[in-house]
């Protein structure tokens, strides 16, 4: 047997192969699970659905699992947390990118450490107790651009090491200061990157229970991840599969958008960013 | 001789009207203030909780105090004698190491497989991308029905295994759904590592007689260097700072044989004992930085060697 035959034809076949029981599986699962009724999804199975109802299950799952209160919390969370992280992170890294002095190193390398350094995460209900944000929205978006910065700042210092100086330079002779090269020429250039940033850091801290539960707790101001693990562990969901499922898919689909939307450009990011 | 003369003439010139030589051009043109409010904001809310991470694991700090005494070395007593200390290091340890193996072995297979750039590959990098969007708690209750005793892969193949049930084999199947969430990742910076690898390299490669599997080992793997670097530091480092899937899937049991640091704290934080949990992040702190700095530089010292 030719080998570069067997390649030809065995790696479609295996992809497929590999695609279906990996990712089609557990996909197919949760999609038959979410539509059906209680008593059939107790012992979840690969099985059809014998009774339909995924209408009841996705309308019990958003009235049940207050899903439209912890959408609009995640979203008070995290759209503010991933602004803040961009655009914060953009101008350190222009700095970092072009200075090189010791001091400049020694605070990007600061500044990166997140990137390996584990969260605080108990000290840091005590800070913001001292601070009076426990529990709120703004200590929650602190905790998280804190924790995320490191991840922009990587990936931007690297993408603009390689955009060429001159493309400043030009503008800086005719006469442009900084705020405005930055934000004409810099920002611009940027877009990629912006990209893949925005994609990981909503991704993180969408999907974030951990810190959430520490940060905001339960009750009022609890995100959809919160929401989720709450009524999962308050017994609300016990054997309640069809109902679980009904809110992973719910929960999900944003981020696919996300992804679908940028989809492209995060590979650009990260070729340029992460792997130099 | 000009060399030495064009730097001193054309200083003024850039300067404009500002006096020569006051302030370095670097500072005039990436003024450090663009920098500060990330720098503020993360030293405030990254840095100065950890600095205090070290301060609150010698207190008495709980819920069940009012004002915070300074007790010394009673919470690492406490952690050390139950046994959660040594039981913590030793599953997050290995937990770290199996899930950052199974992410990046699962994440070169696929880079491998779907390295072409057709319209088939484009498709399913995005399929297998999928795990990496949905969030890792949900992924750890779509494994929790796959896996429980009454769950699908046991309806499937007409088994009765309890799947999460082994003090000893739990830990590596949580790790594989770990690997399994995050291999998408993985596989992106491997796809980017082997696009950058130049076509003439390769075509040498060919020339000279090198088959698939030489011209894999001999030049394709080694010029991978800096994304293996990037991903096994991530992959690994990430994976000691892992909650969601363990605490989904199997919530530290049976019988605490996964109970990793993220859900010791959680627990004991769940119980009003901060001090205590301050104690195991600490040690959690501690044996990160252990960990990435001989990993770091030895992977950077290999890049270079290659």
């Amino acid at each position: 047997m030719n080998p570069s035959v067997l390649w030809r034809y065995g790696r479609p076949a295996l992809v497929l192969l590999i695609a279906a029981l990996a990712i089609g599986v557990p996909l197919w699962l949760v999609a038959v699970t979410s539509a059906k009724p209680q008593g059939e999804a107790v012992r979840p199975n690969l099985d059809l659905p014998r009774h339909w109802q995924p209408a009841s299950n996705y309308e019990d799952a958003v009235s049940q699992g207050e899903m439209l209160r912890g959408l609009l919390n995640s979203l008070l969370v995290v759209v503010p947390s991933v602004v803040l992280v961009l655009v914060l992170g953009a101008g350190a890294a222009w700095v970092f990118a072009r200075r090189t002095s010791r001091l400049v190193s020694a605070a990007y390398a600061l500044c990166i450490s997140g990137l390996l350094l584990p969260p605080a995460v108990v000290t840091v209900v005590m800070e913001l107790r001292q601070l009076g944000l426990a529990n709120t929205r703004p200590g929650m978006i602190a905790v998280y651009t804190g924790m995320y910065l490191s991840t922009s700042i990587f990936f931007m210092t690297g993408f603009i090491r390689a955009i060429p100086f001159e493309l400043e330079e030009a503008a800086r002779i005719d006469g442009a200061r900084p705020a405005r090269i930055f934000v004409r020429i810099v920002l611009p250039l940027l877009r990629p990157v912006i990209a893949t940033a925005t994609i990981m850091v909503t991704l993180y801290a969408w999907s974030d229970v951990f810190y959430a539960f520490f940060v905001l707790g339960g009750g009022e101001r609890a995100t959809l991840p919160l929401g989720l693990y709450q009524v999962a562990s308050a017994q609300l969901y016990l054997d309640n599969w069809h109902l679980v499922f009904a809110y992973v898919v719910v929960m999900s689909l944003p981020m696919v958008a996300v992804f679908l939307v940028g989809q492209r450009k995060i590979v650009s990011g990260i070729t340029s960013g992460a792997v130099k | 001789m000009t060399q030495t003369v064009a730097p001193a003439t054309s200083r003024p010139a850039q300067g404009g009207p500002r006096k020569p030589g006051r302030l370095p051009r670097a500072a005039v043109h990436h003024p450090w203030w663009f920098a500060l409010p990330a720098i503020v904001v993360f030293a405030g809310f990254f840095l100065a909780p950890n600095l205090l991470n070290f301060y609150y694991p010698f207190t008495n700090w709980s819920s069940y105090h009012s004002d915070i005494a300074f007790t010394g070395l009673d919470n690492f007593r406490t952690v050390a004698e139950d046994g959660s200390l040594l039981r913590a290091i030793r599953t997050t340890l290995l937990y770290a190491v199996l899930a950052a193996f199974f992410q990046n072995g699962f994440g070169l297979v696929l880079a491998l497989l779907l390295e072409a750039d057709t319209r088939f590959n484009r498709f399913f990098r995005a399929v297998f991308f999928l795990p990496v969007l949905i969030s890792a708690l949900a992924t750890g209750y779509v494994f929790q029905a796959l896996l429980d005793q009454d769950g699908a892969v046991n309806s499937v193949l007409g088994t009765d295994v309890p799947w999460l049930g082994s003090t000893t084999w739990t830990l590596v199947l949580v790790t594989l759904v770990h690997g399994w969430k995050w291999m998408g990742l993985s596989m992106l910076i491997y796809l980017a590592g082997l696009k950058g690898i130049p076509g003439d390299m390769l075509e040498a490669a060919r020339m000279d007689g090198a088959g698939p599997w030489r011209t894999f080992w001999s030049v394709r793997w080694p010029m991978l260097a800096p994304a293996v670097t990037f991903n096994v530091t991530t992959a690994l480092i990430g994976s000691m700072n892992t909650f969601d899937i363990v605490q989904a899937t199997t919530g530290g049991g049976p019988a605490a044989s996964t109970e990793v640091f993220n859900i010791y704290m959680f627990r004991i934080f769940g119980q009003g004992l901060y001090a205590q949990a301050t104690a195991m992040s600490l040690v959690l702190f501690l044996i990160v930085v252990a960990v990435a700095i001989p990993l770091v530089v030895g992977l950077r010292r290999r890049e270079q060697l290659l």
